[in-house]
């Protein structure tokens, strides 16, 4: 018998001349979970817009139940029930769930939408495939999980019999991950096909009856789970054996050096985003920010580097307050950034990688002398960053977009890095690149923090806060519900349940961890 | 003393029946430009919409001696023109904006330099025998002392601008046509994953905001005045665009919005028999958009402050509560 899907041969040649493709043969049984790993760049992403009409294969053949189709667009691939559930989800913020769910599709009643209708389909889809939503709330009203959920729902809605997850565990908690999990498997016990894509190695091990390992565009192989260890899997990924624990020395804690007292934001539009933070970062120490993205993290981070207006509180480096200057003046007070949006904030993408390494320190000697930039010394200091940082870069006159995205944050940390900071903010300073380039910024982290810096790390990836971090603070809902003094002794599930809130710690035996 | 004249009159029911007459022409472009708006495309071309229509409106009357027909084609001329601009940018990815603007500018010379063809005048169409669109008196209404001169003997159109906030309303947030524009204006990908055709619905939405523009137009030309003037509508088309953020981009918050800047430019009207140079008077309509924009704009900041304070208060009265622990 032939398979549910079958992609044959299939190739994808970018117009700027990346082959994101390359003579891929994939295959899906019906009624598998199929999960679908690799590193970023590796072309998981491009074939599965293939199989779902968003992008068109140079060659090759799509065979759908032993069939060749050829899917033309996302509307073509809904209509042959494969639904996609993207990284960003595809919902209206200001509609319900409901109506979210019946878009394109509304039940009409003499002309109108009968809303009552669209409430009463999404109830039923719910009860029906155990997805639990709130059919009447607004979208920008209910946590990430259940957005998530009434993606799946919607396209359930649309007939869908295979469905594509593209990492929807990258914006859950533990706990919404093994909702997801169960409901997943629940699918599948009625006859719908899934294929996950992910890079987490231990959700395939737990959810996949299959999995495909693609590299550099081609497929290394399938395997069935069962047979598969992640140390084999992770080394058809990257080619070769990755070390999956970070090897630190014990810490060396020296006094406060940022101290953060009743640190409140409120955004513009009124929202609370972060109530009463305190806390303290030692010299020689790597505190770790865990909590679902969206908790304040981004907000925290960008209050202490002078992007966003503190409301009230104080926050000093080293005695002296940090707090609404520019963020030129808060580098000077010897604070370092590596921001969350690489491509917004971290590099100017069309200049090149010397001026990216010295933006925060152009304006003083020796990078400018008499008024003048000396661009030869410049481009000395770039070319030294890029022997330092094994920057994979020709040289340092090259536009910083010519680079990957493991090398544009390697050109962000050597910026950051080499400015001597007292206090490092590292913002999801892996995400998004691959498994070589993280172990490198990880070990220069360790590396900084033996020198004495004080680091906060803010990651949304909990492996990285556990392993990365000496103490840990989770935040839930812009405040800090929970303190561990040592990070060695807490487990995911634990800090799964203070970042959901389900848990808090009372403040007053907080504070002395603090 | 003249102060006290301009205070008694202002409190007539007179006044408040000017102040819708004169909402009218503000309140039918703002819809237009609210339907247009939540599609997620910025019609600033209003105005110009509105002078084509009030335009040919009066020319098509006085030619045919129908004034439903003149409105009826003028509205159309509009349409066809928002239609035009619907084709710059969703098909030739023009910049809405400037191309919007161009519309206005074009429009404003255009209908200049038509008039002059048809009268040899090129201020107003007096020459011309043009209609007005009739003024409706509501029976029961008409005779009472103050609701009658409040609301009854107002042009057609005004009765017709009341309707279209409630159809309009119901076309927004219970047709399937209403809610995908809404839709694809939020967020124009996710409205075309399920299937909406997002140059279509933008189409549609562009066009619905030029026949509404249109309906303002003919309401300046044949029911506020009756005759075309050049340039007359006066920025009302931008006014619209204002009423449209300030009334929180919906239908009732747009009317009572129209309503506001309507009550400005009645009482220019009426403060014009004051001793103070007329071009201040002039100034109140503009002024009073430029000040309610800002209003809006910091009311949110003000909000915002309001909920810091009362967060500090609250913290404080924690804090007092435990003992400063």
């Amino acid at each position: 018998m032939s398979s549910l899907i079958e992609m044959r041969q299939i190739s994808k040649l970018y117009p700027n001349g990346v082959l994101a493709n390359d003579r891929v043969d994939f295959s899906v049984e019906r009624g598998e979970i199929h999960a679908l790993v690799g590193e970023n760049g590796a072309g998981k992403t491009t074939l599965m817009k293939i199989l779902y009409g968003m992008e068109a294969p140079t060659e090759g053949e799509i065979w759908l139940r032993g069939q060749r189709v050829h899917i033309r667009s996302p509307i073509d691939a809904i209509r042959r029930g494969i639904g996609m559930v993207h990284q960003n989800f595809m919902l209206i913020p200001s509609f319900t769930v409901a109506q979210n769910i019946v878009l394109g599709r509304e039940p009409l009643d003499r002309g109108l939408v009968n809303y009552t209708e669209a409430l009463r389909i999404t109830e039923q889809l719910s009860k029906e495939y155990g997805l639990k939503v709130e059919a009447d709330a607004t979208i920008d009203s209910i946590p990430v999980g259940m957005r998530q959920r009434v993606e799946i729902l919607k396209a359930l809605h649309w007939g869908a019999e295979i469905l594509i997850l593209d990492e929807p565990t990258a914006v859950l908690t533990p706990q919404e991950t093994r909702e997801l999990f169960t409901a997943i498997r629940k699918l599948t016990e009625r006859g719908k096909t899934v294929i996950f894509i992910t890079h987490k190695l231990r959700e395939v091990k737990e959810i996949s009856d299959r999995v495909t390992v693609m590299r550099n565009g081609r497929v290394m192989g399938t395997l069935k789970t069962a047979e598969a260890s992640e140390t084999q899997i992770a080394r058809m990924m990257v080619g070769r054996e990755v070390f999956m624990v970070v090897d630190k020395p014990p810490v060396q804690r020296g006094g406060v050096v940022l101290q953060v007292r009743d640190l409140t934001h409120i955004a513009e539009t009124g929202h609370v985003r972060l109530r009463n933070i305190s806390f303290n970062v030692y010299a020689g120490e790597i505190l770790g920010v865990a909590g679902v993205e969206g908790n304040g993290q981004t907000e925290l981070v960008e209050v202490l580097a002078g992007l966003r207006p503190a409301t009230f509180g104080t926050a000093m480096v080293d005695g002296q307050s940090l707090l609404n200057h520019t963020p030129r003046k808060v580098r000077e007070l010897g604070v370092s950034h590596i921001p969350e949006d690489r491509l917004t904030y971290g590099v100017a993408l069309d200049a090149n990688v010397a001026e990216n390494t010295v933006v925060d320190r152009y304006y003083r000697p020796p990078f400018t002398r008499n008024g003048f930039l000396s661009v030869g010394f410049i481009m000395e200091f770039g070319n030294g960053l890029i022997r330092q940082f094994s920057i994979m870069a020709p040289d340092a006159s090259v536009p910083v977009r010519a680079l990957s995205g493991g090398n544009m944050q390697k050109v962000v940390v050597a910026r950051e890095f080499s400015s001597q900071p007292r206090l490092l903010i590292a913002a999801q300073p892996t995400r998004g690149i691959d498994v070589g380039a993280t172990e490198f910024v990880h070990q220069q982290l360790i590396q900084k923090r033996s020198e004495g810096c004080a680091i906060l790390l803010v990651s949304a990836d909990l492996n990285e806060v556990m392993s990365l971090s000496d103490r840990i603070v989770v935040m839930y809902n812009g405040a800090i519900v929970g303190v561990f003094p040592d990070a060695q002794k807490v487990t995911e599930e634990e800090l799964g349940a203070y970042m959901l809130g389900l848990k808090k710690q009372d403040p007053a035996e907080m504070e002395a961890y603090l | 003393m003249s102060f006290d004249v301009v205070l008694r009159s202002i409190l007539s029911a007179a006044f408040v029946g000017s102040v819708i007459r004169v909402a009218t022409p503000i309140l039918l472009p703002a819809l237009g430009g609210l339907i247009s708006e939540l599609a997620g495309v910025t019609n600033v071309a209003l105005e110009g919409l509105m002078l084509i229509a009030a335009l040919v409106g009066v020319v098509i009357s006085a030619f045919t001696g129908n004034a439903w027909l003149g409105c009826l084609i003028g509205v159309a001329c509009s349409a066809v023109v928002a239609i035009l601009l619907a084709y710059f940018h969703l098909n030739l990815k023009a910049d809405i904006i400037l191309s919007g603007l161009a519309i206005n500018i074009a429009s404003s010379g255009g209908t200049i330099f038509i008039l002059y063809l048809l009268t040899k005048d090129k201020g107003s169409s007096s020459k011309l025998a043009s209609l007005s669109l009739p003024r409706i008196a509501i029976p029961v209404l008409d005779g009472m002392p103050v609701l009658g001169p409040m609301l009854s003997r107002h042009n057609v159109l005004t009765y017709v601008a009341v309707l279209l906030v409630f159809l309009i309303w119901v076309f927004l947030y219970r047709t399937r046509l209403g809610i995908h524009i809404r839709a694809v204006g939020e967020n124009a990908e996710a409205a075309g994953s399920v299937g909406i055709n997002v140059r279509r619905t933008r189409y549609i939405a562009l066009m619905l905001s030029g026949v509404m523009a249109g309906l303002g137009g003919i309401n300046m030309s044949m029911g506020y005045l009756n005759m075309f003037q050049r340039d007359m509508t006066a920025g009302r088309g931008f006014i619209a665009l204002a009423a449209v953020h300030l009334g929180n981009r919906r239908p009732l918050g747009v009317a009572l919005a129209s309503l506001f800047f309507g009550f400005a430019d009645a009482l220019s009207n009426q403060l014009g028999s004051l001793a103070i140079p007329p071009q201040w008077v002039q100034m109140i309509p503009y002024a009073a958009t430029v000040l309610a924009l800002v209003v809006y704009a910091l009311q949110g900041r003000a909000a915002a402050v309001e909920r810091a304070r009362r967060l500090q208060e609250r913290l404080q009265a924690h804090v007092e509560a435990t003992g400063g622990e």
